[in-house]
């Protein structure tokens, strides 16, 4: 499959709700390959921001374009998600979770496969599960994997798909620190290797500097004290940050192979 | 130790268990004993061995007229109607249920209409199902499926409306189609809370049987309660009552069963 260069071009974006401007004036180019960072305050509209492009949520002004067209506006293949929570699917065991993405474009109608079709498919989840070590759990149900675990899972059932465009919401957040270092290895690994172009809101500012190739903060440039719904928050800070220069130096730091994290 | 951290253990649960049920034995002997005594041809209480005597009439001993063991042929005449009948009403609630719940346009269309028809009282519309199927089978059947499918549709497009909204995004960023969505998402994720809205129905559906089954029917257990009130026969009446309680309490019994063994993700 020849993979075109992602450009994702958003043009003035606003959201509105009801009773609230959530997002005003936001204009962003972006280029593939990328590994963007979101900060800002809570309630500000990252998550906003993010289901937009999701194309969960449209906006009500502006337009955001990927390679050129407009964006779909319902969920698609090429654009994987992990949220904070919910992001696995219960029901499914381990395995289950991540050959879910593999047997529904397979089978169409029953969206399952067998025989030979499925013994391939495992395998490719398999493979999967090993990068993000999670193949001695293969047989459990997410409710008996801890929390960084689950969110293993679902990084891995997200990108066993090979999506372009990688969006994450607050993905570490419940995590403890020393876990969430060994997820940050394995996040720049997958990145690398996978071709991506990722979108990860974060509330940890280090993370924000450390992790990614570009910061953005979403804050709002004006404040009405009485009201202060009537304005919303646009991307008031964008930042170079370097992990290619730094994820040496940070993986030589934490001294860990990306494999055993 | 405080009172609230006392628990009973192992033994002490099924025996505690057990003392209401032993009390309302002995309450009834005795006050079966003592109208007795005062006046021997009383039916209201029947004593212990009247009612054995009963349930060895109806149960192992065919029946004078037509040979039949009654108390078996009602229990499955009873049985037949019920499990159809709720059979029928789990399959429309998860039919109507889920697309309710997952398909926004189907949704507008007959949830509205769901809702109106759950509150028809269905005792109300029994005669019409009785002039319209007729006193057989099937109005028996229809009481019991109208009775207990608007809860579960309801139950059901609930279920389904309270998947987190993160489960059906993510599904579709597998790739997955509306009804790749419904059949791999929704439904094995609805199907124990199904079973679960099926124990609750249980209690009305066994209220309609047993109301079709008084009002027009030639067996079942409802029947024969109604039939030998007549002769004020408690003897009887008593050990049916009994039995579909225990009944009742199996089909509760296995369902969770059921539950637990086929969805061990389910409440874990
Ligand atoms: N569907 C909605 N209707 C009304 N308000 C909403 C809706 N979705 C989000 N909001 C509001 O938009 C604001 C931004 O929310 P969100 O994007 O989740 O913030 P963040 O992720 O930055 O914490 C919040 O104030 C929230 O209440
Ligand atoms: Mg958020």
């Amino acid at each position: 499959m020849v993979r075109c260069v992602v450009v994702i071009e958003i043009r003035n974006v606003w959201k509105r709700y009801v009773d609230k401007i959530v997002l005003e004036k936001v204009s962003l180019n972006v280029e593939k390959n990328e590994f963007i960072t979101i900060v800002g305050a809570s309630g500000c509209g990252k998550t906003t921001f993010l289901r937009m492009l999701l194309g969960e949520v449209q906006p009500c002004e502006g337009s955001i374009m990927i390679d050129a067209d407009r964006l779909i506006p319902e969920p698609s293949a090429d654009r994987g998600v992990v949220f904070q929570r919910y992001s696995v699917f219960p029901h499914l065991t381990v395995l289950e979770n991540v050959l879910l993405g593999l047997e529904l474009t397979d089978s169409r109608w029953l969206g399952r496969t067998f025989g030979r079709r499925r013994a391939h498919n495992v395998e490719r989840a398999s493979e999967m599960l090993e990068r993000v070590s999670l193949d001695r759990a293969a047989d459990n149900y997410p409710s008996e994997l801890s929390g960084g675990m689950q969110q293993r899972l679902a990084l891995a059932q997200t990108l066993v798909k090979a999506p372009r465009i990688l969006l994450l919401d607050e993905p570490f957040g419940a995590l403890d620190p020393g876990y969430r270092s060994d997820m940050h290895v394995l996040l720049l690994d997958l990145f690398r290797e996978l071709d991506l172009t990722v979108f990860m809101i974060t509330h940890d500012i280090a993370e924000g500097f450390s992790l990614g190739s570009r910061l953005l903060v979403f804050d709002k440039l004006r404040v009405d004290p009485h009201n202060p719904d009537l304005y919303g928050a646009t991307i008031t800070f964008d930042l170079p940050v370097g992990h290619h220069r730094r994820l040496d130096s940070i993986m030589d730091n934490m001294n860990v192979k990306p494999n055993q994290a | 130790m405080r009172l609230i951290n006392r628990r009973p253990g192992g033994f002490g649960i099924f025996a505690s268990a057990a003392v209401p049920f032993v009390l309302a034995l002995l309450l009834y002997v005795v006050a079966s004993s003592i109208r007795l005594a005062e006046n021997p041809d009383d039916k209201l209480l029947p004593n212990l061995s009247t009612i054995g005597a009963a349930i060895e009439r109806v149960a192992f001993e065919p029946d004078r007229r037509t040979g039949d063991y009654i108390f078996w042929t009602d229990t499955a005449a009873s049985l037949k109607r019920l499990v159809t009948g709720v059979f029928l009403a789990a399959m429309v609630g998860l039919a109507v249920g889920v697309p309710n719940g997952l398909v926004p346009w189907f949704g507008a269309f007959w949830s509205p209409a769901v809702r109106a028809l759950s509150m028809i009282p269905p005792l109300a519309i029994l005669p019409i199902l009785f002039i319209v199927f007729g006193v057989g089978e099937l109005a028996k059947v229809m009481l019991i499926l109208l009775g207990t499918a608007p809860f579960l549709m309801r139950d059901i497009e609930q279920r389904v409306r309270e998947l987190p909204r993160e489960q059906l995004i993510k599904a579709q960023t597998l790739d997955a189609t509306s009804w790749q969505v419904a059949l791999r998402v929704v439904l094995p994720q609805v199907m124990p809370r199904l079973i679960d809205g099926v124990r609750l129905s249980l209690g009305s559906a066994w209220l309609f049987l047993i109301a079709a089954e008084a009002i027009a029917s030639t067996d079942g257990l409802g029947y024969r309660i109604f039939l030998v009130r007549r002769y004020l026969a408690m003897d009887v009446i008593l050990p049916y009552v009994a039995w579909i309680t225990f009944l009742a309490f199996l089909f509760d019994f296995g369902l969770r069963r059921l539950n637990r063994r086929c969805f061990a993700w389910y409440g874990a």
